[in-house]
């Protein structure tokens, strides 16, 4: 009797096991995705150990707190005395950064809601292929364009000695970061449900209304990622910047001198210092303070979404 | 991976006649990079069984590849530094071979509406290097230019890896002293000239093969009596011309066979023809 009903609660466990064992595929696909949603984690902490591996020595060693953050001359090539400082670079960064944004934003959000709100769906497609054409030209080729269009256009319109400045550099990244804001932006209102929209016509509200009253708090989360992400092109493209910001090493002090980005010295100048040097691991270290920059940024923005959404 | 589809591309469209293609690897200097390029070009025409595949990156790159052993041959518009070469001994077993393949004068250019003729050394390093004075062009031989707001002086430079740079610096500045800083360093000798061509107030300097008719290249006076010498092939041949420059190719001490005799063929009157049209002096016969 006894064993009966051990052997019976066994064979409940075994089914129950197998029951729980059984969908074999689907603990491979969960394991998978677990993977793939760890991978970016691995991978974040991967770049992190590397670009700190990279500059450790430098850190410990020829860096200067003081220098490196408040001495404007970046002079990692000199006979006399090779000095790093980064200020300049900082600020150039910055400026273009912000620059870019105040033109691309509130340019992007418009269009979206142009594509998305206002226009026809044939007008919709075309524009659609023309956003992404802008977003298909390479990096060099905004570089030539500032240096063969912009540069004179800023000298002749502005009268300065010279148009590759903070603001050409600002108007080539606010063009090359147009497409992702507008794209994202225009996801974003996609998603507001329809009957949010029926609703505010019901009510008799005009488009505009219906744009600025009702789209815009409901997908404000959405929009401000689009921008958010315009901010992470801007931070991050090398080689138009390079070009357009006339690389000059100097704070500048208008949006009309020339400046120089953090990116672009590294992308003009890892190539070739010699691998493990000292101007090698200080460019891992401007890496690392990029890193930290384009961090800070999204935690920024993850605090606002959240911020709002409470 | 470019090995591989380099290869493959010679497969697909040459080698009917079951030839195998031998790869020579060229890389450095961005000044010697079309030079490279044209007698590549050429030499397919002399030898179809050998493809030499040519980049660029900078004197110190292709340098640095050859210690590396990642190249054949490694073009640079300077000498190869002892250490390097010591490096190179150590990495590879044998001492490298150098062949000037050419000379190159630095021109210095400005754009055509500014009318100034000439200048020294001096008047250059006051412009360029750390500590000197000459911020305006009126700081300079009281030159006033037409189109340019405050006569400011817009200071084109390279990046300060380039081998064009670096023979600039030590040329006008001596190994001492360092260019100033808040100049554009730009990333290659075609975006210095298309910058200045745009830029009344500009001065850049790059290899004079780079030349065009849009910008106006100055001639350059040792001292402030001696002749001033303009930028041409045979003022860098005789080396009248202050800032005149030999161009090396390296290759391993003891190269093979088909490496040394491209080597031999830059040597040849076809070759030099391609270094004349380059805008590139031949060098003279070793």
């Amino acid at each position: 009797m006894e064993m009966k009903m051990i052997k019976t609660a066994q064979l409940s466990m075994d089914w129950r096991n197998k029951k729980s064992k059984k969908p074999t595929s689907e603990k491979i696909i969960e394991f998978l995705i677990k993977a793939g949603g760890l991978s970016s984690i691995i991978l974040i902490i991967a770049i992190l150990f590397f670009i700190l591996k990279e500059s450790f020595p430098f850190l410990v060693g020829a860096f200067n707190f003081k220098e490196f953050f408040f001495s404007p001359e970046w002079y990692p090539a000199s006979v006399v005395k090779v000095r790093y400082g980064i200020l300049a670079l900082l600020v150039g960064t910055v400026m273009v950064t912000v620059l870019s944004m105040l033109i691309a934003v509130p340019l992007g959000i418009a269009c979206a809601f142009y594509i998305s709100e206002f226009c026809t769906p044939k007008q919709k497609e075309l524009y659609k292929v023309l956003i992404e054409f802008l977003a298909a030209i390479p990096s060099v080729v905004w570089g030539f364009i500032a240096i063969m269009m912009i540069n004179p256009m800023i000298i002749n319109i502005f009268n300065e000695p010279i148009g590759l400045n903070i603001l050409n550099a600002s108007l080539i990244l606010a063009l090359m970061s147009l497409p992702l804001i507008i794209s994202v932006g225009e996801d974003a209102l996609r998603a507001v449900p329809e009957p949010y929209r029926e609703a505010a016509e019901a009510l008799g509200a005009t488009k505009w209304e219906i744009a600025t009253r009702v789209l815009l708090p409901a997908a404000k989360h959405g929009l401000l990622a689009a921008a958010l992400l315009g901010v992470g092109r801007a931070l991050g493209e090398t080689m138009a910047v390079l070009m357009a910001t006339g690389h000059s090493i100097q704070i500048p002090h208008s949006i009309f001198e020339p400046g120089r980005t953090l990116t672009a010295t590294i992308a003009a100048e890892l190539g070739e210092s010699p691998k493990g040097g000292e101007h090698y691991q200080a460019l891992f270290t401007i890496g690392l303070v990029l890193f930290l920059i384009s961090f800070a940024v999204n935690l920024t923005a993850d605090k606002l979404i959240r911020g709002r959404k409470q | 991976m470019a090995r591989i589809v380099i290869m493959l591309l010679f497969a697909l469209v040459g080698c009917s006649k079951d030839e195998s293609v031998l790869l020579i690897q060229n890389k450095g200097s961005d000044t010697l990079v079309n030079l490279a390029q044209a007698w590549a070009e050429k030499y397919k025409d002399v030898k179809p069984t050998v493809a030499i595949a040519v980049s660029g990156g900078g004197s110190g790159t292709g340098l640095a590849a050859l210690i590396n052993g990642t190249v054949d041959i490694a073009n640079s518009s300077r000498a190869m530094k002892p250490e390097e070469r010591d490096e190179a001994k150590k990495n590879n077993g044998s001492d490298v071979s150098e062949f000037i393949v050419g000379m190159d004068a630095l021109a210095v250019f400005i754009h055509p509406k500014n009318p100034i003729e000439g200048m020294t050394l001096e008047e250059l390093a006051c412009i360029y290097g750390e500590g000197g004075k000459c911020i305006r062009w009126s700081d300079v031989r009281g030159t006033i230019v037409p189109g340019c707001k405050d006569n400011k002086i817009i200071r084109v430079s390279r990046q300060s890896n380039s081998g064009t740079y670096q023979y600039f610096r030590e040329a006008i500045l001596g190994k001492k002293r360092d260019l100033k800083l808040g100049s554009m360093d730009l990333n290659g000798s075609r975006e210095s000239i298309d910058l200045v061509e745009k830029t009344p107030c500009a001065i850049g300097y790059s290899g004079m093969g780079y030349l065009n008719p849009n910008v106006r290249a100055i001639c350059i006076s040792k001292e402030t009596n001696a002749p001033c010498i303009k930028p041409t092939m045979a003022n860098a041949i005789d080396k009248s011309y202050p800032i005149s420059r030999e161009l090396y190719m390296y290759t391993k001490g003891s190269p093979s066979a088909e490496v040394k005799a491209y080597m031999d063929w830059t040597q040849s009157e076809e070759a030099k023809k391609i270094t004349i049209k380059a805008g590139y002096v031949p060098a003279p016969k070793r």
